[in-house]
């Protein structure tokens, strides 16, 4: 076989022995890599910035720990810069494997805030068939959770008087990572009338583009690039995404090189036949 | 009797269902409201089905000692230790051994899964992305921009992110909507096949 | 005599004239002439001009629980003395007292919905077919400015929502497409359909795994039972355990789903009874393993890897672990036939897989694996379907670019 063949049909191990070490040695190596701020990240950050105290916000945690990497510094930076601003928060668990999770981050940046669980946050937790739930919320969010996480009744809050459905929300800011954006976007929004945002993983975000022209969502934050983004707008101390945009920007150019090094190999030996 | 009641059903609650959508009154309204309720039940006792389903299952290869039954094995102890520890309120607590579990077993193991997946894209692109024709030279050409948005390239990054934001914004919303649009199409007719009871494949046989 | 008179005059006249002014500065303060609106009198502020034109009615296309108000803008709003800064709804049931505030808009806005609540124990029950009044106020700083009260109206429910026409006539024409080939097919007319390659290989994929005495490994999705990718993947699992049923070739059906898991056991069987093989159907060989994500994907890969496939076929909804499975049956050497309606899965399963099937030919497959005529006639349907739409969009493009307002309206859904 000759050099350019074995270029060509590498075994994958190699593959995934490069791909090991250029994700684990920029964790030791301290740098970091530009990020520059896209419009559809930018107006998610301006919507959350012109909310006022005691307007109210609903924030989907419908992930699971696998994509926490990627969408747990979004939920955390917005959810952050809402308890600042006196933002009272409802928040939604619908991924079967996320509400525990999500009452993790619900109680550390509530703890941070000194902000109570009634009073300036609602943690209503996680049902079964989240499109179901998304359409039950839109006539009113009793129907499908009567009480929250903690089993307090919702009529017995002080922030939930008064509070029937989306009407009473300013927006809905969503982190998915699966089917259900599609749900928030066609329930929600499409027949609800409330503003979607999404916080989607950086596979899904060219899917959800489309969704951006036709006003459909008023923004969008795509992955681990779409999180450091909104960190570098929001200017908080703690930046997760911003520090792990360096692996990833290592990872792509590891990608990028195997299948140069591939097609290199492809016409090189194509060229000798 | 037997095929036509269930299809009747079928009929029932697809011709309801849909008549609800464009019919905004009340009573139509409180019908779907309960409907989805009973859904969420209905869905709460199928997973029973699905535990004995996987018990059953699991039990057989390990009495037989099928080929891999240590696999099963620890699929049982793996669904009785956390039925067990987790059936009471009080093990969501934090620091109950149900949550520790979940934290320092189960979410770790996830989050290993979820990451093979840089490795297997990795070898996938290695593999599928080569220029072997016009079209395949198009799909890798356009991958390498997508992929270079990412990476900090210095004057360059602002023309590939011109680039970039052309590709995502126009072609790959125009194919996206047209695979939408058709899968919103077969959506349509295939309900109406169930609908209709002319698809009937999933009701199974005597 | 003379100098008393005009002394006297004159403290007379200063006294007309006080009481004058007296009487005229108590009539603008407090004047209520019936029609006249009220003004507040909190500051010595002046009040903005009222809305006038208050007129209520009930909110279209809804169950029965709201209404629409509207209002001609007060004078001061935008122009004049530009004070208004917002304007409170009020409504009551009874049109001179109980008037409460329903909503607040900001200035330049003259319209709201007061949506209220259909159920009677909540706060803000809004009966239907009950009269209520409406009144509208221009705020300014602390001050403000009542309209005079509406003419009674009351909500109602509509039977059918008009801003979904245009929904309800392309559902109709699309139903219209369906029955119409379904017809056409019943009385014997030939539809062609293209060929699709990821159908065409199935077979080919079920004859490798005959020839090498592996088993089949069939992968329904991790969708629910009312996803209609599932429901597609179960028809086309009834199609491939005929074929299986009929080369006696084992079939494994591992399911993320109870309910899926349940009417793939009838599928499989029915698949079975078709190829007159009843008692070659093993119950265990669909199973059910677990719903978490990756969880079954570990599971699945290890039957892989354990069993070594000779074929793996992937129909359904797929998630992040579509690559995680092809990848791994590319390294148990299986051959793979793919399908989703998940687009964004699509392209994981093109570079890792033989086949795919994209979108819209997972649901067409089990047509083509049939052949019967009428699900023949359903594809036929969607195929005229889409060509409406496109020229639905070429016209659609014309008339925008020239201004044919009428055309785009038409399209125009308002939930």
């Amino acid at each position: 076989m000759s050099f350019y063949e074995k270029m060509m049909t590498l075994d994958r191990r190699w593959v995934y022995l490069c791909v090991g070490i250029a994700v684990a040695v920029p964790l030791f190596v301290p740098f970091t890599v530009p990020v520059s701020v896209t419009p559809e990240v930018r107006s998610v950050y301006d919507f959350v910035e012109s909310l006022k105290e005691g307007d109210r916000l609903f924030i989907a945690i419908d992930y699971d720990p696998t994509v926490m990497a990627e969408l747990q510094p979004m939920s955390l930076t917005i959810m952050r810069q809402c308890f600042a601003k006196g933002v009272k928060l409802i928040i939604s668990a619908l991924h079967q494997n996320g509400p525990g999770m999500a009452e993790q981050l619900v109680s550390l940046v509530s703890k941070e805030f000194d902000k109570k669980s009634g009073v300036d946050y609602c943690y209503l937790g996680y049902k079964p068939y989240p499109g179901l739930t998304i359409l039950a919320m839109g006539q009113n969010f009793r129907i499908p959770f009567p009480q929250d996480y903690y089993g307090v009744s919702l009529d017995s809050m002080p922030m939930m008087q008064g509070v029937r459905n989306y009407d009473q929300v300013k927006a809905i800011i969503a982190m998915e990572a699966g089917w259900v954006a599609d749900s928030w976007i066609r329930d929600a929004n499409g027949r609800y009338k409330v503003p979607v945002a999404l916080g989607v993983t950086g596979v899904m975000a060219a899917d959800y583009f489309q969704y951006l022209p036709s006003k459909q969502i008023f923004g969008l934050m795509g992955g681990l690039k779409g999180a450091a983004e909104y960190e570098s707008l929001a200017k908080q101390k703690e930046r997760q995404a911003t520090g792990r945009m360096k692996v990833q920007t290592i990872a792509h150019i590891m990608v990028i090189i195997f299948i140069v090094i591939g097609n290199v190999g492809f016409f090189m030996s194509k060229r000798k036949k | 009797m037997r095929w036509q009641i269930p299809l009747l059903i079928v009929l029932l609650c697809g011709v309801v269902v849909a008549v609800q959508y464009f019919v905004p009154l009340e009573e139509l309204e409180f019908i779907y409201e309960n409907a989805l309720d009973w859904i969420i039940i209905t869905g709460v006792f199928a997973m029973m089905l699905g535990l004995w389903s996987l018990f059953r299952v699991s039990i057989s290869k390990v009495q037989n000692k099928a080929p891999g039954w240590g696999y099963n094995l620890i699929t049982l102890a793996g669904l009785f230790g956390m039925l067990f520890l987790g059936y009471r309120v009080e093990s969501l607590a934090e620091g109950s051994l149900f949550m520790k579990l979940f934290r320092y077993v189960y979410i770790p193991i996830q989050a290993t899964m979820f990451s093979l997946l840089a490795f297997y894209v990795a070898s996938a692109a290695y593999r599928a992305f080569r220029a072997r024709t016009v079209v395949s030279t198009i799909l890798l050409a356009t991958a390498l921009i997508i992929m270079l948005r990412m990476i900090p390239l210095g004057f360059l990054s602002n023309w590939n992110q011109v680039l970039a934001n052309w590709i995502l914004t126009v072609p790959n919303m125009a194919a996206k909507r047209a695979i939408a649009m058709g899968v919103g199409l077969g959506m349509i007719a295939t309900a109406l096949k169930i609908v209709l009871g002319i698809e009937r494949a999933y009701m199974g046989r005597d | 005599m003379k100098e008393k008179l005009v002394f006297g005059n004159k403290v007379l006249l200063i006294f007309f004239l006080l009481l004058l002014f007296l009487f005229l500065g108590i009539n603008i303060t407090f004047a209520q002439e019936a029609g006249e609106a009220k003004a507040s009198v909190d500051s010595l502020a002046q009040a903005p001009a009222p809305p006038t034109n208050v007129v209520a009615r009930d909110a279209p296309n809804d169950n029965g629980h709201a209404l629409v108000v509207t209002w001609t803008l007060s004078p001061d709003d935008g122009a004049g003395k530009n004070n208004v800064v917002s304007y409170e709804i009020l409504r009551s049931d009874n049109p001179d007292t109980g008037f409460v505030v329903k909503g607040v808009v900001a200035l330049g806005i003259s319209q709201y919905e007061d949506k209220g609540a259909k159920e009677k124990g909540d706060k803000n029950y809004l009966p239907s077919h009950k009269d209520f009044y409406y009144r509208v106020r221009a705020r300014a700083d602390g001050i403000f400015s009542e309209s005079v009260v509406s003419a009674p109206a009351y909500a109602y429910g509509q039977w059918f929502h008009f801003g979904k026409s245009p929904i309800f006539i392309g559902s109709v024409i699309f139903t219209f497409f369906v029955v119409l080939f379904i017809n056409m097919a019943k009385k014997g007319k030939e539809l062609y359909v293209r060929p699709i390659a990821g159908i065409d290989a199935v077979d080919e994929a079920i004859g490798r795994a005959t020839e090498m005495g592996r088993p089949i490994l069939y992968i329904v999705g991790l969708g629910s039972a009312a996803d209609l990718g599932t429901i597609a993947s179960l028809t086309i699992l009834n199609r491939v355990a005929k074929k299986v049923a009929e080369y006696q070739t084992p079939i494994l059906v591992p399911c993320a789903d109870p309910i899926v898991m349940t009417v793939a056991q009838e599928s499989v069987k029915a698949g079975y009874y078709d190829a007159g093989r009843p008692d070659a159907y093993k119950e265990d060989s669909v199973w059910y393993i677990t719903s978490m994500q990756f969880a079954y994907v570990s599971a699945v890969n290890g039957l892989m890897l354990r069993e070594r496939t000779a074929t793996n076929i992937y129909m359904g909804v797929f998630y992040a672990e579509s690559l995680l499975l092809a990848e791994t049956g590319n390294v148990a050497g299986s051959i793979q036939i793919s399908g989703t309606d998940q687009v964004a899965q699509i392209p994981f399963f093109v570079a890792a897989t033989d086949y795919t099937l994209i979108g819209e030919e997972l649901y067409a497959a089990s047509a083509y694996l049939g052949k019967e005529p009428l699900l023949l006639g359903a594809i036929k349907a969607q195929d005229w379907g889409k060509i409406l739409i496109m020229i639905s969009l070429v016209l659609g493009v014309l008339a925008a670019s020239f201004h044919f307002d009428f055309f785009v309206k038409l399209f125009q859904v308002k939930m």
